[in-house]
Order: C-alpha cells, then structure tokens, then sequence
C-alpha cells in the first residue's frame, strides 16, 4: 500500500523519487500501453520508446500523485466489467423509452449519497461509473465528507430515493471489491455481516441528507 | 463455409451500427422531450456510451483487424473517461446558475447543504476554506458563499486529471 499522504508532487525528500517512480508505474504502463495502440504496434521497442516518452510526460507536466490502493482484484473487475456492460445497455433503453414515453412530465431528484471511502480516486471512479449508467448522474461532489450528489431520473416516490442510496453504496462496495484498499474491504465486509460499524469521523457536522430529510422552501 | 460466416458478421456489424445510431437518436429525443437542464444531461451523454461501443465494435466486426482493436477500444475508455466530466461541469454549473425547475424535482437534497452552509457561514465545516472561487454565479440565495463553496468543490473534482491519466 502506498500512501504519500498530502506530500506535494515535486517529492524532494531523500526517498521522494523513488517513491513518485513507484506511485506513478501504473501511469507510466498504461501510458506506454497507450502509445503502442496509437501506433498499432506493440513490439517492445515500440513500448520501450512509449514508456521513456511517458517519463519524460510524467516528469515535465506535474500532477498530484493518483493514491493507488496497492490491490486489486482482475476477477472481480471482469465481473464488474460485464455488469457495467449490461446496466449501460439496459439502462441506455430505459432512456430511450422514457423520453418517448414520458417526456416532459417526468419527474427526478437529486439526491446525496455519502460514501464510506474518503479516497479521492474511490470517490472518483464511483462518481464516473454513477454517471455512465443511465439514470444518474453526479450534480456535485462534496469533497471532504466524500458525499456525491446525484441527479437521478424517474423518481417518483421516496422509497425510489432510498432504493438509489441502497443501489449507490452497493457499487461502492463492488468497486472496493475490485480496487479498494484492506481497511475498506474489512469495513464492506463487516457492513455484509450485519455489524453496526460507525461511520467515517470527519470535520465537522455532515450534511448527511436523506433519512432527516427536511424540505426547506427559501 | 467462410462465405456464411461472413454474411452473420455483416449481419451482426448493421444491427451494431443501427441499434448505435438509434442510441443518437435517444439522445435527440430526450433533448427536446426532457424538461429542463439536469435530465437533459441525461439523455446528452449517457446513450452515446453505447452508441460509441456498438459503432465501434462494428467497425471492428467489419475491418476484421485484431490491431485495430487496441485503438477502438482506447477511444471508447477516452470517451467512458471525459463525458462524466463534461456532464458533470455543465451540471453544476447547471444547478448553480439555477437553470433547473424544482417541481419536477422529488426531493433535493442538494439545496439544503448550500443553504446550510450559507447560514453557517464561510469557513465552518471546510466547505469554503480552499479559497473563493469566483465562478460568477451570484444567484445563489447568498452569492458569495455559494461561490465560495463551489471552489471547494471545483478543487474536489481535480483529481479527475491524474486518475485519467
């Protein structure tokens, strides 16, 4: 598990580059990956050159390091992968259907989810995959109490709204499956146990919509 | 034997083409049925995701070129990559710039936490610390702190960037 915490990019300590190099292989492959598919060719003098071209992208335009969990599971990304495949297709008709259907009378909410994870790589891949499926899409992120806000379509009862939360926190919880980190999985696991786990301890009052939901007209 | 192989993967290549453009056509549709801002993004990006992969995988289907692949593939993972982003970006600015009708809203949950946060004043609950973000949206029920808020949470989607690669 590699955590830098909030060490700034530009690592100068005595082990900063080395660390930053292990951070950052992932990048680099998938760079060099993407260079071999631009060219066609994926002999290895081809991913070597992509790869150098990749460090010397990586080290001339700095980004914050991406905070990778130091895991993950291939198995579970594949069933991951071919469910995200199906609700899109699914859910791709759904639209379909209700914009002939029901068109300008139908009706959503938006509707905030907190998440358990406050990783900001977790928050974002949930954020991406809530958005790609039809049906929700993320409004606003609420960064330090890791909460998204959700825009959904075709919601017409607050059991709906629950039943989204439910449905949120549950790809959460695949999502940690395939890529999250030990802690993470030990707490989804105890969740699936049925142990009262307290929630995450964070700055100040949480503006956990929902359960207390009060309509307050302004 | 060959000659019936190639007629299913033709067959196969205009259904994915066909079903891809009627994904295009689900996103006109919902563009001028759906009512305002917010479940039009809705049917503005979510139905081209299939619509990409079916065109795309029809191109593969119809080139037959394992190197191809690679590339076809890279384009729609751009793509599952960039439009939660741009949905994202007009979304807010969307909702912040009150381009939405609440009564085909439910509930909103959304706009407790800004009113919230704008009785709380700036500076609590680290929702306006990162520094004012003026992104000019003065409608809020008390401009600057939602634009203070809203800078926060541009800082918040940064990371979008790095995972992107």
């Amino acid at each position: 598990m590699i955590r830098p915490g909030s060490r700034p990019a530009t690592g100068t300590g005595e082990q900063g580059p080395r660390l930053t190099f292990r951070i950052e292989l992932p990048l680099l492959v998938w760079m060099a990956l993407v260079w071999g598919a631009l060219w066609q060719d994926f002999s290895a003098g081809n991913l070597v050159f992509g790869f150098l071209l990749a460090l010397v992208v990586v080290n001339v335009f700095r980004l914050p390091p991406v905070e990778l969990s130091g895991r993950f599971n291939v198995w579970r990304a594949v069933v991951f992968a071919v469910g995200f495949l199906g609700k899109v297709v699914l859910a791709s008709f759904q639209v379909f259907a209700l914009a002939v259907v029901r068109g300008p009378r139908v009706r959503s909410a938006v509707v905030g989810v907190r998440l358990r994870t406050g990783d900001d790589l977790m928050v974002t891949a949930v954020g991406h995959v809530l958005t790609l499926i039809p049906g929700s899409f993320v409004v606003e992120v609420d960064r330090g109490n890791s909460t998204l806000y959700l825009h959904v379509l075709d919601v017409n009862t607050h059991a709906q709204v629950e039943r989204v939360r439910r449905h949120v926190l549950d790809l959460e919880a695949r999502l940690v499956r395939v890529m999250g980190t030990r802690e993470e999985m030990a707490r989804v696991d105890a969740e699936r146990a049925g142990l009262a786990f307290p929630p995450p301890q964070d700055n100040g009052s949480t503006p956990r919509g929902g359960d207390t939901a009060r309509k307050e007209a302004p | 034997m060959t000659g019936s192989l190639d007629a299913v993967l033709q067959a196969v290549a205009g259904v994915c083409l066909v079903v891809g453009c009627l994904m295009s056509l689900a996103a006109g549709i919902g563009m001028l049925r759906f009512p305002d801002l917010l479940s039009r993004m809705h049917a503005a990006t979510k139905p081209q995701v299939l619509g990409l992969f079916l065109l795309l995988s029809a191109v593969a289907i119809e080139l037959r070129s394992w190197a191809l692949v690679p590339v076809l593939l890279l384009a729609w993972l751009l793509q599952l990559l960039t439009a939660p982003v741009s949905a994202h970006m007009v979304g807010r600015a969307g909702y912040r710039t009150k381009h939405l009708k609440r009564q085909t809203l439910l509930v909103d949950e959304l706009d407790q936490v800004v009113a919230r946060a704008v009785q709380d004043g700036p500076g609590r609950d680290g929702l306006a610390q990162e520094g004012p973000g003026q992104d000019g949206m003065g409608q809020g029920p008390a401009g600057q702190d939602v634009a203070g808020r809203t800078g926060g949470c541009s800082a918040g989607t940064g990371p979008a960037g790095p995972a992107a690669g």
